[in-house]
């Protein structure tokens, strides 16, 4: 058994952009997900982080096939997730699943809880009469912290945090071994999004569950993760161990992010400095030629309109898509070299 | 003890304060009966000083702002004074108020759009509000007045700028549209409400530098309010923390940071998961707050944290609201001495639940 969970190669999802009226003609594409290389491991939470629109959910969707990739491919336990067949799939989503970002309206208002919780074990035809779903449901619902009395009651009787329980509940009914959590507490408070990230934390002790953890939230995402992938605009531009990209970040989009992260603490505020990025992130349409970021990197050098920089190691076990770790990559054909 | 920066009497500390917040109190009836939103706020805010308002959503901290600033529907029961350069904005009609939220007090919302007229240009919102209020002689000199008001806030080729549409700009560029349209009229106070809460952190950045520099350039007064910790840091002179429509505790930032004296703020901060954690207190256990805060309709008697406290000393913290009282001799950032204040009637040991130290 391979230590490798989900596996993306060469990963791309580009969206079609149409012009107006009626013949709706193609008239460019969004690289929402562009040439992604990543690997998940076993029982591990790997953390995935960026500003919005760098393609974030988009890749969490189409590792779990809920968007069709436009190239590359995904394996899942070795196999590809891209040429299965409508049954195959069907496991797929029993053994891969999501935990959406709000509470609020990821859950359906007219159903139970109870209902809610049951629904993946009659997709998937898992303990069968309805004596052994109650009881799963009550198993499953004190599994989340819980009171399995709850289960006649409706998602608006319950707060935020517990309306967020009741997804997890729910994605872990089928008994999965990877969750993907994008932005799973995201808009819960303080208080609230610690007791989630704990609870997150508990079940993947308990269950060995493998987790790609999906936030804009640095600091959340370095507490939950073992390793964190950095995107910037449908690409990872950096990945490795979360200890060595919170501290030494490699890549210069890496460090401007870090560096811009408030943290809780005026003396060590005051002693920062602050790397400040020039300009915005470019359209996902218009995507620069070689180092995507070189139209706001503060260190880009010759190479880098010329280039496309590949993942290289910086140092053992964190790598970076840099050309200041070496000019290693995708030559540009010249009539692509734009000035842009 | 904490060992407050007392000393020199400094700029913060003495000056005429621009806002003066007494005994605020803001009630509203709905169906579930009356929600008791905020009750009994106190604060004042210096010349280039700037105040955070911090704590959960549903804290009531739009409502107290909303509610000096006349925006509160019409139904709401406020009470209390806000002197604003000693008038009391309590006490103004909606002219007079008008008056004031276009001259004399900025404010920045989350959601710029809700600032923003969408069918007018960025010119045309900002040269508006300086031919009204009698701040340029004309139109010529309204149109390089907002020029420079947009390049003060960091806008790319401002002339351009000025005949662009609010959609056609990203969200940062439209906060800082709102910001420019907020310092038009030389505001002596900024109220910003979640202002960065929608931006990625490095825009978030940039604007919390702009701001922090306009208000030492030229004084302003800024009420900050946030649910982010972290946002406010790095940048807030004073810190109060709300819960329930009340200060649970308030101070110079770095004493509430550092030496939290109230649980409920020691919670806070311990719930926070840290960018620089050792690589021993990564994936640890955060410390959470048990349940969730109580809505204003049903809050408890006794301490209003009563509920949820860890401490829960006695008998009494279900019966009497204990006061805010100091704790400390206390001082802001540049040494001003301010007290540490907290309501709580079991001050717990300074430092256990702070991140600073
Ligand atoms: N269904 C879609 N059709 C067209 N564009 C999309 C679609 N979904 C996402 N995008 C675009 O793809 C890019 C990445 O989006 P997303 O994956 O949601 O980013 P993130 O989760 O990091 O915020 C953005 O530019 C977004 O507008
Ligand atoms: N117009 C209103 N009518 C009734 N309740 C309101 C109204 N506006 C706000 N509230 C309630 O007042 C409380 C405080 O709200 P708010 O000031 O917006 O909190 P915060 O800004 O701290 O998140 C919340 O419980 C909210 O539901
Ligand atoms: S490759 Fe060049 S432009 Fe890209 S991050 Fe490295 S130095 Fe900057
Ligand atoms: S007064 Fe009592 S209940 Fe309230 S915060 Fe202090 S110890 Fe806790
Ligand atoms: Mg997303
Ligand atoms: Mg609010």
């Amino acid at each position: 058994m391979s230590d490798v969970l989900v596996r993306a190669r060469g990963l791309q999802v580009h969206f079609p952009v149409r012009a107006r009226g009626l013949r709706r003609r193609r008239t460019g594409e969004v690289r929402a997900v562009d040439g992604v290389d990543l690997e998940i491991r076993r029982g591990e939470t790997l953390g995935l982080v960026g500003e919005s629109g760098c393609g974030k959910s988009t890749l969490g969707n189409a590792l779990l096939r809920l968007v069709e990739p436009t190239g590359g491919r995904v394996e899942f336990d070795g196999t590809d997730v891209t040429a299965l067949r409508a049954r195959e799939l069907r496991a797929l989503r029993r053994r891969a699943v999501m935990v959406f970002q709000d509470p609020y309206a990821s859950l359906d208002p007219r159903a139970t809880v109870g209902q809610t919780v049951a629904e993946p074990l009659r997709v998937h035809g898992l303990h069968p009469g309805a004596a052994a779903r109650a009881a799963r449901v009550a198993e499953l619902l004190e599994l989340v912290g819980l009171d399995p009395a709850a289960a006649p009651r409706y998602p608006h009787e319950f707060s935020g945090g517990q309306r967020q329980r009741v997804g997890i509940a729910r994605a872990l009914a089928g008994e999965p071994d990877f969750v993907v959590c994008d932005e799973a507490v995201a808009s819960l408070d303080v208080s609230v999004q610690a007791q989630v990230l704990n609870l997150l934390r508990e079940l993947q002790q308990r269950l060995g569950l493998t987790y790609l953890f999906v936030s804009h939230d640095l600091a959340a995402v370095r507490h939950v993760s073992d390793r964190i992938a950095v995107m910037y605009l449908g690409r990872v531009v950096e990945v490795g161990d979360a200890d060595a990209v919170s501290t030494r970040p490699q890549h210069p989009y890496a460090q401007a992010l870090l560096s811009a992260v408030p943290l809780p603490d005026p003396a060590a505020e005051r002693r920062r400095e602050r790397i400040v990025l020039r300009g915005e992130v470019p359209s996902a349409t218009r995507v620069p030629s070689g180092c995507r970021f070189r139209t706001r990197c503060p260190r880009a050098f010759a190479p880098c309109p010329d280039v496309d920089p590949a993942l290289q190691e910086a140092e053992p076990g964190h790598r970076a898509a840099c050309h200041l770790h070496g000019v290693v990559g995708t030559p540009v054909p010249a009539e692509q070299r734009g000035p842009a | 003890m904490s060992a407050g920066r007392t000393g020199h009497a400094g700029r913060a500390g003495d000056a005429q304060p621009v806002l003066e917040v007494q005994d605020l109190r803001v009630e509203l009836d709905t169906p579930r009966g009356t929600a008791s939103i905020v009750n009994g706020l106190s604060y004042s805010v210096a010349p280039g000083e700037t105040v955070a308002v911090v704590g959960e959503s549903g804290s009531g901290k739009s409502v107290s702002v909303m509610a000096l600033l006349g925006l509160l529907p019409a139904h709401a029961r406020v009470g209390g004074r806000a002197l604003f350069r000693g008038r009391d904005l309590l006490a103004m009609g909606e002219p007079e108020l008008r008056q004031v939220r276009g001259d004399g007090i900025g404010m920045v919302f989350q959601d710029p759009m809700t600032s923003l007229n969408p069918v007018l240009t960025v010119g045309r919102q900002i040269t508006e509000g300086l031919l009204a209020h009698g701040r340029v002689a004309g139109g010529r000199q309204a149109r390089e007045r907002a020029a420079q008001l947009l390049a003060d806030v960091g806008l790319p080729d401002p002339r351009a700028a000025l005949g662009r549409f609010p959609h056609e700009l990203s969200g940062g560029m439209r906060q800082r549209v709102v910001i420019a349209i907020a310092l038009s009229g030389d505001p002596a106070l900024l109220i910003a409400d979640e202002a960065t809460t929608a931006l990625d952190v490095t825009v978030q950045a940039q604007i919390l530098e702009l701001v922090d520099g306009l208000r030492a350039e030229h004084g302003t007064g800024v009420v900050w309010i946030t649910h982010d910790l972290g946002v406010v840091a790095g940048t807030a002179d004073r810190v109060l923390v709300l819960y329930g429509g009340r200060c649970v505790e308030d101070g110079g930032v770095d004493d509430v940071f550092e030496r939290p004296a109230h649980p409920y703020t020691q919670g806070l901060l311990g719930a926070l998961p840290q960018l620089h954690d050792g690589p021993g207190g990564r994936r640890s256990e955060l410390v959470a707050i048990a349940g969730a805060p109580p809505p204003p309709t049903d809050l408890p008697p006794g301490c209003v944290f009563h509920p949820r406290c860890p401490v829960r000393g006695d008998e009494r913290c279900a019966l009497e609201q204990p006061p805010l009282v100091p704790v400390a001799l206390g001082a802001r950032p540049d040494g001003t001495a301010v007290p540490h204040r907290a309501a709580t009637f079991h001050d717990t040991a300074p430092g256990t639940g702070g991140a600073g130290s």
